[in-house]
């Protein structure tokens, strides 16, 4: 049994079994093998060996031939490996005692060499555990065959391991057997943090090297509230924890008894609470924990579970299966916010040097005007189905919002000569993410119906600060004074101009800062399904005229830790339990 | 009988994969067992004939060890041995 401390982003705990990804995505699909089959299982693990020996001489022997002795030399290193006695005893061991499975008998062994590797301090030697990585994956090869099993047909309940989710990596996932996430980097706003909170399922991140420490098949315990990764738990542990699990549901339950209640304060003051999405399926359960109404629609997973772009039926279909969805309650959906953190396999071949900065997003759009009408007419044409409205993200220029209406324009005068129906007056809003556009919301406000302020971005671009690298996550911090006074003046220009806005980053969903939002007079908050509740719960519990004596107090301030203090004290004093 | 022997690691980079490898080899060519001990505040002891657990004893330049064969050919296992970590197994400065 072993405890490893991260960082809890996605809040819940679940008890399953392991799949630990590598770069190669090889899944050990089970941990034991029936007492009966122990033989056989080690006559697999001596075959898979003696593959690996007879591979590994071929190759040697032909790039001895090309390049000479001296490079042939690691090879040399990887047959000693595989012919090693010692290591070759290990595995049948842990066979034979465990009846463990050959897959999981390699890798658990393996795991333990390449943590004793990392363990050294001499950076030679450290480095070399690249070939233990190496001889690992070479004898699962053989074991498991060449087939790379994918995420998006699993058969059992799971918990994923892996260095980090990529974006293309989680919009394949078989949703209804993934019941957790660890990984290695990432922080609260990280790919796999935001995926976890969607889906309500627990999460725990930047663990260090927990893929080298877990094998696929182990029990672990993931706890997304206290960030805890419990590896191989014992009875006393399982015991603790499905207590500890028991009263979470309860309080969740709790929490989803608000779902059928206004989000009003006690003097009366009425704000909107809408959910946060990336599929059409997401669509019930934000419902279902109360959401009047989709703030944000993520169109580019359309993108990322296909290698080829959606067609423009891909769209439609998933639109009007979304707004249907809705029943009548409005939908937001954002317009294609590709690149950066989300690349799709095809921009992967070409990194860009400084991505956030890059070509993304509405500069991507606006660069391939097909593809970006593509996603459009698909919009238009869904739009008579329900209460749909456009959002532009990215926005930094007054040039590019233009542009995009211009395109959108083209659009409509399209889709009118051919006589096809659409929304005329469909409400057009932008994301308020980059600081340029915070600054000018004024102008900005003259142009749109609707202001949607895109927190995680804001954030990064104010601060400087890359919110996946691990070393300065740190500084990523909402509650800057600096963000906050960009925030409160995007909320008074939208006030003063008549057009609407919302938050929709990820502070809109963390109660530390429900209060200071309210205060600030914000009457959208677009967030994550599970989030909902207790949000909800806070408002109710409060008055609006409470919620500004805070957001007054909290303007003052001029460090981000004493409004973090702050607001975990005023929080504290609603819901004792959230902190 | 038993022999054995200290040797010091010349090898700038120390006792790493492809060192280890050659000294496993060596060891492979007589029947003799192989353990090797290294000491200092954590002492570890290696099998000579298995190249994982040489890789493991971190033995980078500088650090002393101590040779050990038990057999027949023990005599012989030795000379050759230290005849290949005195070598600096070859490596260029």
């Amino acid at each position: 049994m072993e405890i490893r401390k991260g960082i809890g982003v996605s809040p819940g705990v679940v008890v399953g079994t392991a799949i630990v990804l590598d770069a190669e995505d090889l899944l050990i699909p089970k941990r034991h093998v029936p007492l009966e089959n122990v033989d056989a299982e080690i006559d697999r693990l001596r075959k898979a060996l003696a593959a690996g020996i007879s591979d590994l001489s071929g190759q040697r022997d032909e790039v001895v031939s090309k390049y000479g002795q001296e490079i042939g030399g690691i090879f040399g290193v990887h047959l000693g490996l595989l012919a090693d006695k010692t290591i070759v005893n290990q595995f049948i061991a842990e066979i034979r005692d465990r009846h463990s499975t050959a897959e999981y008998a390699v890798s658990t062994i393996m795991r333990k060499y390449a943590n004793a590797f990392l363990a050294m301090s001499d950076k030679y030697m450290s480095d070399r555990v690249k070939d233990i990585y190496d001889v690992e994956r070479r004898v699962l090869h053989n074991l498991i065959g060449q087939t790379h099993q994918d995420l998006s047909h699993l058969t059992e309940d799971v918990i994923v391991i892996a260095h980090d989710m990529l974006p293309s990596q989680t919009a394949a996932l078989d949703r209804l057997h993934v019941k957790g996430f660890a990984t290695d980097v990432g922080g609260r706003t990280s790919h796999t943090a935001i995926v976890a909170r969607a889906m309500g399922i627990p999460a725990v991140v930047g663990l260090g090297a927990i893929t080298s420490e877990i094998s696929g098949g182990d029990i672990i315990i993931i706890d997304g509230h206290r960030g805890l990764v419990i590896i191989n738990p014992d009875a006393e542990q399982l015991a603790e924890h499905a207590e500890y699990r028991t009263k979470l549901i309860k309080l969740d339950k709790e929490l989803r008894e608000l779902a059928h209640l206004q989000p009003e304060t006690l003097d009366g003051h009425v704000v909107s609470l809408q959910a946060n999405i990336e599929a059409p399926a997401d669509v019930n359960d934000a419902l279902a924990r109360g959401a009047q109404g989709i703030g944000l629609y993520r169109t580019e997973f359309l993108y990322l579970t296909r290698e080829v772009e959606p067609t423009e039926e891909d769209h439609y279909k998933a639109y009007v299966d979304t707004v249907e969805r809705c029943g009548g309650r409005p939908l937001v959906i954002r317009t294609l916010d590709l690149g950066a953190d989300k690349y799709t396999q095809a921009q992967l071949a070409n990194p860009e040097r400084n991505p956030f900065l890059g070509d993304r997003s509405i500069r991507m759009c606006l660069h391939d005007i097909p593809m970006f009408k593509r996603q459009l007419r698909a919009i238009m044409r869904a739009s008579i189905h329900g209460d749909m409205r456009i959002m532009f993200p990215m926005i930094s220029t007054l040039m590019e919002l233009r542009q995009a209406k211009m395109v959108l324009n083209d659009v409509m005068e399209d889709l009118e000569d051919e006589g096809i129906e659409f929304r005329k007056d469909i409400p057009i809003g932008m994301m308020v993410e980059v600081p340029s556009a915070a600054i000018q919301a004024d102008a900005f406000a003259r142009e749109v119906n609707f202001f949607s302020i895109g927190t995680n971005d804001l954030v990064q671009y104010v601060l400087a600060v890359d919110r996946t690298n691990e070393k300065v996550a740190g500084l990523f911090c909402p509650a800057h004074p600096a963000v906050l006074k960009l925030l409160r003046d995007v909320i008074r220009t939208g006030q003063r101009n008549n057009v609407s806005v919302s938050v929709c980053g990820e502070m809109a969903g963390e109660p530390l800062y429900t209060l200071l939002l309210l205060g600030l007079g914000l009457t959208t908050f677009s967030m994550n399904g599970p989030d909902i509740p207790e949000v909800k719960k806070i408002i109710r519990s409060t008055t609006y005229e409470h919620a500004k004596h805070v957001a007054r107090k909290v303007m003052s301030f001029d460090s981000e830790r004493q409004v973090m203090h702050y607001l975990r004290e005023e929080t504290r004093k609603i819901i004792p339990e959230a902190f | 009988m038993t022999v054995s022997r200290e040797v010091v690691i010349r090898n700038k980079l120390g006792l790493h994969a492809r060192p280890a490898m050659q000294f496993v080899d060596v060891a492979n060519q007589f029947k003799s067992d192989v353990r090797v001990h290294k000491g200092g505040e954590e002492p570890v002891d290696a099998d000579g004939k298995s190249v994982m657990q040489m890789i493991i004893l971190a033995a980078t330049e500088g650090t002393p060890l101590r040779i050990e064969a038990e057999g027949e050919d023990a005599e012989q296992a030795i000379g050759k041995l230290t005849e290949l970590v005195d070598s600096k197994f070859g490596e260029a400065e």
